[in-house]
């Protein structure tokens, strides 16, 4: 059985169609790499599994169960944790206030509950350590690298021990040393039994830690295969539509 | 892979994990409350050379005094902007406030029925400018400006353009705790200090205050962390005009009359109180501390200008050339972080 099973996944906007009927599923531990040109239907798609909006036609199961996510916290609610592009941080607050943003630990004293501040800094902690991140706990997000952002942006999916973890360009700003600490974060998840969607425009890091790719152009995925039986040469033909299909 | 990435990275321990990036002696340098606390220290001391009168009991009573109305309606005012929002109603909903509050105290009701009343008009008006800021989506600036002219009018048209100088039957309480002090302290400055504890707790314990600060942090980001950030923002502008009918209460008391003209362009003095006390309009920024600092600034500014026998059409002066330099001086702080 499979972790995340999509069939049949249409989306229309008015007249535009922007998913057609597009199938996907997803194991246990498993990365897939979602490619596409722009245009192509990955936000679409990605917002969909989010819970940003509802397909038009088709389903969504996880472990077998039919679901249906009217927003956001719903999917998080069914173990799908989401890292958006922008990283949907709070500059002003700390790496641990982020990590525990609309969760936070709470102690109670009486009929008074407040934050409590040191399981959070020493949880938050934890989760940096188990992603070999330096990233300290304390620091306001304003004062920090792209990767270590990253890492809090990360460490946020962790916290409620997610089934799928969805990254949206985890790569895409930042530095090629922060690259590799970022493929290093996924390969963590991976290696926890985390299943990962990665949407990336970068061939080398769908390359490097993911399972599968699947290719989506103009709506429709046109490829869905092991690494070890593709290429990016053949990648980039499905992308720009030069392979029809494989 | 995994092998090469154990030996590139550092071995975390707590020199990491407990790390700060700041000592606390620094992180209080840095904060705008310090130094607009140090100017407060500046200006007692060297008034208190200047005019021998300065610093005795009555003028220190007094300025508190004048202050904490001010001080309290910063506090609620310091919620708003921290979520990048304003509001410019504070001014006529402390006449509004007042009115209702003269007028049901007027017509023979205690004193519990005035406050509620006077808290009820507050938490209306607030309502009102929180759904349509949060749900209608409108503008801030504009929304409180509207209101700052229907809550002038509304207190205009219900007293009838009428001053109003009888409480009823709770008279002689009602103006005790607005006008008098206990234990050598005005009840003003006794309810701005219980409320300035207060919301020190709220912004560092809370999970009301941590939502508030991240909303004005980035407003989509709370959102996606599942927070409810349209119910926090009406919340905060409840609150916000619910402290203007709280000072609304006290200033009633202490003048022992009400017009409708009570607290015109009152909305400045507060939003210059909570800037110059380290509030940024961009939001994400609050100190409890700010709010009341900000305004006994104000106060003494006024006061010191008047004992240095300093001409009274000076004043306004000196308040906007503080805040202009208040700002200034956080814009260099932050500069290079």
């Amino acid at each position: 059985m499979s972790m995340l099973e999509l069939s049949g996944i249409t989306k229309s906007f008015g007249a535009i169609h922007a998913l057609q009927g597009v199938d996907l599923t997803i194991a246990e531990g498993e990365a897939v790499g979602l490619m596409g040109d722009n245009g192509a239907g990955k936000s679409t798609l990605m917002k969909i599994i989010a819970g940003n909006f509802h397909p038009t036609e088709g389903t969504i199961r996880i472990e077998g169960r039919d679901v249906r996510f009217d927003k956001p916290i719903d999917a998080r609610n069914n173990g799908i944790e989401i890292v958006y592009q922008d990283l949907a941080l709070c500059d002003n607050l700390s790496a641990a206030a982020n990590v525990f943003l609309g969760r936070e630990a709470k102690k109670r004293l009486g009929p008074f509950t407040y934050l409590d501040h040191k399981a959070m800094y020493s949880k938050a902690a934890k989760l940096f350590a188990e992603l070999k991140s330096e990233t300290r706990p304390r620091d306001l997000v304003r004062q920090m690298s792209g990767g270590q952002r990253q890492a809090v942006a990360i460490a946020r999916t962790r916290l409620s021990d997610p089934k799928l973890v969805l990254m949206d360009e985890p790569t895409a700003a930042i530095s090629v040393r922060q690259v590799a600490e970022v493929l290093a974060l996924i390969k963590r998840l991976k290696a926890t039994g985390h299943a990962v969607i990665l949407v990336s425009h970068r061939m080398p890091d769908v390359f490097d830690v993911c399972d599968r790719v699947a290719v989506l152009r103009r709506g429709n995925k046109v490829a869905d295969k092991h690494i070890s039986d593709t290429s990016p040469e053949e990648v980039t033909g499905l992308i720009t539509g030069a392979i029809e299909h494989a | 892979m995994s092998d090469i990435s154990e030996k590139s990275h550092a071995v975390i321990d707590h020199t990491i994990s407990e790390h700060r990036e700041m000592t606390f002696l620094q992180s209080v340098l840095r904060s705008q409350p310090f130094w607009v606390f140090v100017a407060i220290v500046v200006m007692v001391v060297v008034m208190s050379f200047v005019n021998d009168k300065f610093l005795t009991g009555q003028n220190i009573y007094n300025t508190t005094r004048n202050f904490a109305a001010v001080g309290i309606m910063a506090l609620g005012m310091s919620a708003v902007i921290c979520t990048a929002g304003i509001d410019l109603s504070v001014g006529s909903l402390l006449g509004l406030a007042g009115i209702v509050l003269g007028l049901v105290m007027q017509a023979g009701y205690g004193i519990e029925i005035g406050f509620l009343a006077c808290m009820v008009t507050a938490a209306v008006v607030g309502l009102i400018n929180g759904v349509l800021i949060a749900y209608v989506r409108m503008a801030p600036f504009v929304v409180t400006l509207g209101m700052l002219a229907m809550a002038r009018s509304i207190a205009m048209v219900i007293s009838n353009n009428k001053m109003i100088y009888s409480f009823g039957p709770d008279e002689e309480l009602f103006l005790w705790i607005g006008g008098e002090y206990m234990w050598g302290v005005s009840n003003h400055v006794w309810v701005l200090i219980v409320l300035t504890a207060a919301f020190w707790w709220v912004w560092k314990y809370s999970t009301w205050g941590r939502w508030v600060i991240a909303i004005g942090g980035n407003a989509q980001a709370a959102k996606l962390s599942g927070i409810p950030v349209e119910r926090v923002l009406v919340s905060v502008y409840m609150l916000c005009s619910m402290c203007t009918g709280l000072a609304a209460f006290l200033l009633v008391g202490w003048f022992g009359s009400v017009t409708n003209a009570m607290g015109v362009t009152k909305e400045l003095d507060v939003i210059a109180a909570t800037v110059i006390g380290g509030a940024n309009l961009m939001g994400g920024v609050v100190y409890a501390i700010g709010a009341p600092l900000g305004a006994a600034l104000m106060e003494l500014i006024r006061n010191s200008l008047l004992f240095a026998g300093i001409d009274a059409l000076w004043q306004q002066f000196f308040v906007g050339l503080f805040l202009i330099l208040a700002v200034l001086l956080e814009q260099i702080r932050n500069r290079g972080r």
